[in-house]
């Protein structure tokens, strides 16, 4: 078995597949979904509380992990900033071209501008190569945790969770 | 001199809460703190935080504190800041350093919530300047907007090496990595997380074994390490770089309490000598309580409630709440300790917390 | 060294610009910051030199506990320059050892 989350800081692809927050594969190429990369037992829960779909469950007890209901939910993108882990991701593989679009969380300045090229990068801080912003959002609500979105070939979708500018 | 019915020993969350909670219910509070600003730790910690809604989770520390503090002053709690307090004797009076003059003070109830002081490990060089404590970087980079350094290494993965190496990096540094002894990261592996993807390694199972450069730090080589935690020969590592920060744990301020010969416990999995208490926040010596990280290291979260825990005892023995409102209320305060206190990082701390609890009881 | 806009924060809030004097330079900082702030921003990093072995040492703690970052300020010794707020003019000085009334004997 690879090295976890717990010796390197990321998720191996075992833990991955395995995580009671990753939506299937038939679900992603449906449209954005949210992927919850959260494996352990902490006590948190504002992901579940700020779902207005009820897509994410942790129950009572707060340290239970979250679990994602895929089918419920719509890729609204309300949990990703309020997760303090910034654990949440959204990934929308519905694309009929070799492009996905991966949104992340992003707390650094400066910000990108839309159509920008920046590097991707995977969960562990490897360069995956040049990928394009599609969007940025930051509003007061976000509390100073923007979201990028950009777009990487299809089979980048669920490693990329990172960029770095090129400037 | 001036006399008072409580007095909290710290502005940070477990005294602010104390405080707020005694106020509410009609006791007359007063709150003296080193610091020339309130909050004690929240101010510097600019993350989302953890917990339920109650716990002001995704809340940033700051906010936090900003909160605590309009709450107090609507409440007339008084804060005097830039107010050490040396010494507390019998019959609670204490002598506080109020910049520059020296006070007594006697209150019928005193709460110590001191908060922690950093640990610190000896490697050859370690005295060097650009080696500093990990709440050195976040006061340096939070507080007052300047870069500790450029580039560093965070000694330590629990919670606060891995929050202080993410704000590093917010704060424009480069993190060349984290390291540990412990063969797993000790915080959350979603704070962790954060920084791995940003590029930032970690090495597990190593320790910085000597700090090189002539006037300050340029370089430190890090060794892993074997089971009893001996570096292994051989496998050393160098990274230049011109600063490194101690993440070693924090331990309870106790010397106010150690004063009053306060009955204490080693408790390793609370940062060390803890005060023995009730389930009211009260010590061995009736009239003194103690919160927060002064009772053993947990987080701000649990900080809060404890405060909250220990205002309401005070305000239940001075008469202001009677016995039913107050086991009601501090029930409350318990069921919104329970989650805080479990999981693989919580448990070990509630069940050390019973631990003391069972000592007071005797 | 200086951050000048900060993610989280935004822009810090700070006192006038004034001009200090370290070691015979002239330097600039602001006033109210700590005087270590004001150094660290000018590339300082040793702020003394131990009595018996003559080690150099900086700021450690940064919140006045450790006194490593101590330093001679308009003349007086052992100031811990981590929490003493920069004034206009203030004259800063490495220290070593215990300061200047000990070296003079
Ligand atoms: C980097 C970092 C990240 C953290 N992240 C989180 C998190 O995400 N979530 C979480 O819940 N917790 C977190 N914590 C933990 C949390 O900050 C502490 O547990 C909490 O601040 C403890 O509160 P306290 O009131 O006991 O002590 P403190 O906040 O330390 O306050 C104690 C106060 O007492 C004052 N004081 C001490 N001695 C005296 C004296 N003799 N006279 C006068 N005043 C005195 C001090 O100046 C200080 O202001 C983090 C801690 C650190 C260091
Ligand atoms: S993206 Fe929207 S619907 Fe989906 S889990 Fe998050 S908050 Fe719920
Ligand atoms: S908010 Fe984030 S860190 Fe917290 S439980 Fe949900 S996914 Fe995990
Ligand atoms: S750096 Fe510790 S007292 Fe100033």
């Amino acid at each position: 078995m690879s090295k976890g989350m717990s010796e390197t800081g990321y998720l191996s692809d075992e833990e991955l597949d395995n995580g009671p927050g990753i939506p299937s594969e038939g679900r992603r190429r449906r449209g954005p979904v949210a992927v919850l990369e959260c494996i352990q037992d902490i006590p948190c829960n504002p992901c579940e509380a700020s779902c207005p779909e009820g897509a994410i469950q942790v129950g009572e007890d707060i340290t239970n992990l979250p679990h994602l209901l895929e089918e419920k939910c719509i890729g609204c993108q309300s949990c990703l900033p309020v997760c303090p882990g910034q654990a949440i991701f959204l990934v929308d593989e519905s694309s009929t071209e070799d492009v996905s679009r991966v949104t992340m969380p992003y707390e650094f300045l400066p910000l990108p501008e839309k159509e920008e090229t920046v590097i991707a990068l995977d969960r562990a801080g490897q360069e995956l190569g040049d990928t394009t912003v599609i969007r940025v959002r930051k509003t007061d609500k976000m509390d100073h945790t923007a979201l990028v979105t950009i777009e990487v070939p299809k089979e980048w979708s669920m490693r990329t969770r990172a960029f770095k500018l090129k400037r | 001199m001036r006399r008072c019915e409580m007095i909290s020993v710290g502005a940070g969350p477990a005294g602010l809460a104390a405080a707020t909670e005694a106020a509410r219910n009609g006791v007359e509070v007063l709150v003296f703190d080193e610091n020339d600003r309130p909050g004690g730790q929240l101010f510097k910690q600019i993350h989302k935080f953890f917990g339920s809604e109650e716990h002001h989770a995704k809340e940033r520390g700051f906010d936090i504190g900003y909160g605590f503090l309009e709450e107090a002053e609507k409440l007339g709690v008084e804060v005097s800041l830039s107010s050490v307090v040396m010494g507390i004797y019998e019959n609670r009076t204490m002598n506080v350093l109020i910049r520059d003059r020296i006070e007594q003070v006697r209150a019928e109830k005193i709460l110590v919530a001191t908060g922690a002081s950093e640990n610190m490990i000896p490697f050859p060089g370690w005295t060097l300047p650009g080696i500093i404590g990990a709440g050195a970087a976040q006061t340096i980079a939070n507080i007052h907007g300047i870069k500790p350094g450029e580039n560093l290494l965070m000694v330590g993965s629990g919670n606060v090496g891995l929050v202080v190496a993410y704000q590093m990096l917010q704060a424009g540094c480069q993190v060349s990595a984290i390291i540990d002894a412990a063969p797993r990261i000790g915080g959350y592996e979603v704070h962790a997380a954060k920084v791995a993807r940003y590029g930032v390694p970690f090495f597990m199972s190593h320790t910085i074994t000597e700090a090189g450069g002539e006037k300050w730090i340029e370089s430190a080589t890090i060794s892993q390490v074997d089971k009893e935690w001996k570096p292994i020969p051989g496998t050393e590592k160098k990274f230049e770089l011109d600063t490194v920060c101690i993440a070693v744990g924090l331990n309870p301020m106790t010397q106010l309490l150690d004063m009053l010969s306060c009955k204490m416990v080693p408790v390793p999995s609370l940062g060390g000598r803890v005060p023995a208490h009730d389930l009211g926040q009260e010590t061995s010596i009736p009239g003194i309580y103690v919160a927060g990280d002064s009772s053993g290291i947990e987080e701000a979260s649990t900080a809060i409630i404890e405060g909250r825990i220990a205002g309401l005892a005070i305000a239940h023995s001075l008469g202001y709440i009677d016995d039913s409102s107050f086991l009601e209320q501090r029930d409350r305060q318990f069921k919104s300790m329970v989650g805080l206190r479990s999981g693989s990082h919580g448990e070990a701390r509630k069940i050390a917390k019973e631990y003391i609890n069972a000592v007071m009881k005797g | 060294m200086r951050i000048d806009d900060h993610p989280i924060l935004g822009t810090f809030e700070k006192g006038q610009k004034v001009s200090f004097v370290f070691d015979d330079k002239a330097m600039e900082g602001f006033e109210g910051e700590p005087i270590a702030v004001a150094l660290r921003s000018n590339g300082v990093k040793i702020h003394r030199y131990t009595m018996r072995r003559n080690q150099p040492r900086g700021i450690f703690c940064a919140i006045g506990r450790c006194t490593d970052c101590i330093m001679v300020v308009d003349g007086t010794p052992n100031v811990r320059t981590c929490v003493e707020p920069l004034q206009k003019g203030s004259v800063i000085q490495t220290q070593v050892g215990a300061g200047p009334e000990v070296t003079r004997k």
